[in-house]
């Protein structure tokens, strides 16, 4: 195996797991340690710089970060990561003062964007200091997209959404409320230098089976439901509800359904558990309320008496699973019958664009889907950019957002005349976090703290209204402990091989045993021969340059490196440092242009 | 050293021993040694060894006078017994906790100085009565804490920190001990712990006394240019004659003994020691030829390091010799231990 290139900026991004897990590729660490140093409005920024929405992401982002959180992998649970973002939107001071100016001179350039969603929302951030025109069409009164009208206020109360949209719009952005596009080519004609569709997914998936038809007054769509509910336009429900699906939407649709009214809500899952789209723990949330959910039920029909909604019929369903846990056959064993006043389909969505008329040049697949390019997120027709759920289906907001991130560069690039495929690849800057013989600008001491929990609001109170928010996140005292529980991945140990005296001091004191010097050896040979074998593949291995009296190199498993700089502590000639790793994700501002 | 200790949080893959023990469970206290003393790495080597042969923590006694290697003992098996005791007179603890309780195992750290200088004359007679315990001395050739004096062990025309030339002749702690009769001399590296556990190992096993010599860089005071204890120097003129591997017992069985290069020598537990010669002309079971070797091989300026002379001494072994009962005297009843008035003046009656 040759020694790792550590220029390579991917090296050391990949070892600060949220940061390269997150989508938009948010600073992590280094917030976490802003608010630990009680620095919440900074640590807003750095949020807000990636992510664009810290306050709305820090209670409902998906949260991929959390699951790769090394944390977890060292003892059970991750980094509450989200619930601290929170923390921070919850306690910043004023910040706006401190985001990138817009200037006052434009740079002639206008842009449209459909749909007022986090996607448009974000070019719109992105472009607007740039000195970009931006235009949004928004067919609703207020802006937000699914982020208002899809999940429900008790996750997601709206004066969060409006204080974050608040502050893009106000950077000038002409915000064009219930105005609906109904035809691409007429928006085209209005001459705008791109256009960037951001209009998401917002078609549920209809389930066609024997009864539908004649029972459609009781069987609700769940995204549509869920934005009656935030219009206000619903505000009751029978007692007794079926859900179907176990995705998110629906568990956002049985919670809400427990706060219309209904007694008796029922998740109806197709497959079993470890098959389930939803997040843990928004499952626990649901169960939490007393949320049923039924698995190994596929629905047949919806049976009716006297044209009335009586319930729906299921197949009772087998499976057998595969030693990998893959579903390798499945067999109807029986049916049942599940009362029901009201039925909700949370099954999925996607994409429809009836409104973009197909001779424009903009090319669509055999699935109906706009093409576009993944890296670019340009479509066929050089001025028109899609992104969020309107580019490649429903995902998330995190993905959204770094997809308008990404399609803002190349509106930037375009509209300047330059090539969008020409793009600048991230770099990392690393600084040494020593500031005396044992002295480190960061908390290195390892904190045994078990995660902590976010308090809730008791369960007999959340449901006298719909948009009591149940979660109350963490106060500044819970998030100091919660805070020390981060590894700060970000702090690099850094080797040097023409520094190292082998004298084996770091792999002594190494708490988790991740350093060895060894003959140079092929990977799977050398993960075998370390200190303690390396089986985590996902995890990349450090070999540094041979050292210099014995030839052997220096070995790192990054997989449950803690971070402690013991290794630095005592290294007698500093071949180790720890330095503190600054991945430079360029956005548009950073990008520029050469013109 | 460091300033935060080393976190408890360990490798979940970490292998457990007989007793169901990692080698985290064999740490002791934060070492206070500068960062990159060799004897961090020889402690290091001390945790691997016992938790390798599955020590039982509380059967272990750890020894010790003064200097750099005499505080290492806090430093490993933290739930085992010891007595840091004054400076160069580690030897006659040793003597006396081993002749009241020979269920224990002994192993007593030093360094050149406690141990060639202020209490040389302890060690000579250590030596002599084949104590049963495992004699480290951490060997750095300077005096560490005082500020890196030329200690007795320093070489010929080595050079201190500021320059100055030692021009006194060293004693090697290997050809005195091979000259007093001792049955198990090692000498090994700091660096080098695929050959340092073994001997551990082997030693603390070995029935008599044994020793291991452990070069041991003193990184502030003699890691420089032009001194022979360096890690440069020292990796540089390293040459290893004899590798020791620490048989337990029921290994016996099934490791390969094909090889004919093999030496065994029996321990009195039924353990065994097997020894690997890496050099065709060297027995290292003959004292004689054996410390004509190293002596030869040391005039050429090289460390010659492993097992250099092993051979069995059972017969004068500390208790052999003494005829001490096998009852730890802890475990010996009071009447017995104290045999009262009358039993006293029976006693000196018979020397009337």
């Amino acid at each position: 195996m040759s020694s790792t290139n550590t220029a390579d900026a991917n090296y050391f991004h990949k070892v600060v797991d949220c940061q390269w897990a997150c989508p938009a590729h948010t600073d992590v660490p280094e917030y976490i340690r802003l608010i630990a140093q009680g620095r919440f409005t900074e640590a807003y920024l750095v949020n807000r710089r990636s992510n664009v929405f810290p306050g709305i992401l820090g209670r409902v982002c998906d949260r991929p970060c959390e699951p790769a959180c090394r944390r977890g992998r060292i003892e059970d649970k991750p980094v509450a990561i989200c619930r601290l973002k929170r923390v921070a939107a919850d306690n910043k001071d004023e910040y706006r003062s401190a985001l990138p100016p817009v200037p006052a001179q434009k740079n002639g350039y206008r842009v449209a964007c459909i749909g007022a969603g986090c996607a448009s929302l974000t070019v719109a951030n992105d472009l607007m200091p740039l000195g970009y025109d931006i235009t949004i069409f928004e067919q609703f009164k207020t802006a937000g997209g699914l982020m208002r009208t899809n999940i429900p206020a008790f996750r997601l109360p709206g004066s969060v959404i409006d204080e974050e949209i608040a502050t893009i719009v106000d950077m000038g952005v002409d915000l064009r409320l219930g105005q609906r596009i109904e035809s691409m080519a007429e928006l085209l004609a209005q001459g705008f230098d791109a256009i960037f569709v951001g209009s998401g997914a917002p078609k549920g998936k209809e389930l066609s089976l024997p009864g539908r038809e004649e029972a459609s007054a009781n069987v609700h769509i769940g995204i549509n439901w869920l934005e009656s509910i935030a219009f206000g336009h619903v505000d009751k429900i029978g007692e007794q509800v079926l859900i179907i699906g176990v995705g998110n939407t629906a568990m956002d649709c049985c919670r809400s359904a427990l706060r219309l009214g209904a007694k008796r809500v029922k998740v109806m899952a197709r497959k079993p558990r470890q098959f389930f789209k939803a997040s843990a723990w928004e499952l626990e949330d649901a169960e939490a309320e007393s949320v049923e959910i039924i698995v190994n039920r596929s629905p047949k029909s919806f049976d009716l008496k006297d044209d009335r909604l009586q319930g729906m019929t299921f197949e009772v369903m087998e499976y057998e699973l595969d030693a990998q846990g893959r579903i390798t056959s499945e067999r109807i064993v029986g049916e049942e019958f599940f009362e029901a006043d009201d039925v909700i389909l949370a099954i999925g969505q996607e994409n429809a664009f009836p409104w973009i008329e197909r001779d424009l040049g903009i090319e669509f697949d055999r699935w109906e889907l706009p093409k576009v390019d993944p890296v670019t997120f340009q479509s066929t027709r050089p001025e028109v950019f899609f992104g969020g759920d309107a580019a490649f289906g429903p995902k998330n907001i995190i993905w959204s957002v770094e997809q308008a991130h990404q399609a803002a560069i190349s509106i930037h690039r375009h509209c300047y005349g330059e090539s969008v495929k020409d793009r600048r690849p991230p770099g990392l800057n690393l600084q040494s976090r020593k500031m005396g013989m044992h002295e480190w600008s960061y908390a290195n001491d390892y904190s045994a703290h078990e995660r902590r929990l976010v308090p809730h609001i008791s369960i007999k109170e959340r449901f006298k209204k719909i948009n009591i928010e149940v979660e109350l996140g963490f106060s500044a005292e819970q998030a100091a402990e919660e805070v020390q529980r981060c590894l700060n991945c970000d702090v690099q140990t850094v080797f040097s091989a023409k520094a190292c005296i082998e004298c084996d001091a770091c792999i002594d004191i190494c708490p988790v045993d991740c350093l060895t010097m060894i003959e140079p050896a092929p990977e799977p040979e050398l993960r075998e021969r370390l200190k303690v074998p390396a089986r985590n593949l996902e995890q990349a291995l450090f070999v540094s340059e041979p050292l210099k009296f014995t030839e052997r190199v220096m070995v790192k498993d990054e997989d449950l490196c803690v971070h402690c700089g013991l290794c630095a502590e005592r290294c007698p000639t500093a071949a180790w440092d720890m330095q503190k790793s600054y991945v430079k994700w360029p956005h548009a501002l950073e990008h520029g242009v050469t013109s | 050293m460091t300033f935060i200790p080393k976190p408890k949080v360990s490798h979940p893959g970490l292998p457990r021993n007989e007793l169901g023990l990692t080698r985290r469970d064999y740490e002791g206290a934060l070492s206070t040694l500068c960062a990159g003393c060799g004897h961090d790495s020889i402690t290091a080597a001390i945790t691997e060894a016992c938790w390798g042969i599955s020590l039982q923590p509380e059967l272990l006694v750890k020894l010790s006078g003064i200097g750099c290697s005499s505080k290492t003992t806090a430093y490993f098996v933290n739930g085992s017994h010891g007595f840091n005791s004054v400076h160069g007179r580690m030897p006659s603890i040793a003597t006396g906790a081993n002749a009241a309780n020979r269920e224990l195992m002994y192993i007593g750290i030093s360094g050149d100085g406690d141990s060639l200088s202020i209490g040389l004359g302890q060690f000579a007679h250590a030596i002599r009565r084949n104590l049963n315990m495992l004699y480290i001395i951490e060997n750095n050739g300077v005096y560490g804490l005082t500020k890196g004096q030329f200690s007795a062990s320093a070489d010929m025309g080595s050079k201190a920190k500021k320059g100055e030339v030692n021009r006194q002749s060293p004693i090697d702690p290997v050809l005195l001990a091979m000259n007093l009769g001792a049955g198990f001399v090692a000498r090994s590296f700091s660096g080098d712990k695929a050959q340092l556990v073994p001997l551990i190992q082997a030693g603390l096993r070995y029935p008599g006394f044994a020793l291991i010599d452990v070069i041991s860089p003193c990184v502030t005071f003699n890691d420089h240019e032009g001194s022979t204890r360096s890690y440069a120097f020292t990796r540089e003129h390293y040459s290893a004659a004899i590798a020791a591997d620490y048989v337990p017992r029921q290994a016996q069985i099934t490791a390969d003994y094909a090889e004919g290069e093999r030496i065994f020598v029996e321990l009195h537990d039924g353990n065994q020691v097997a020894l690997r010669k890496l050099n065709a002309e060297y027995d290292p079971t003959d004292a004689h030829a054996a410390y004509g070797h190293v002596q030869q091989r040391l005039a050429a300026g090289e460390f010659l390091t492993g097992l250099l002379h092993c051979r069995a001494t059972e017969e004068t072994e500390f208790h052999a010799l003494n005829r001490t009962p096998e009852q730890p005297l802890n475990a010996v009843p009071f009447d017995k231990l104290c045999p009262k008035r009358e039993g006293l003046s029976r006693l000196l009656a018979r020397f009337a």
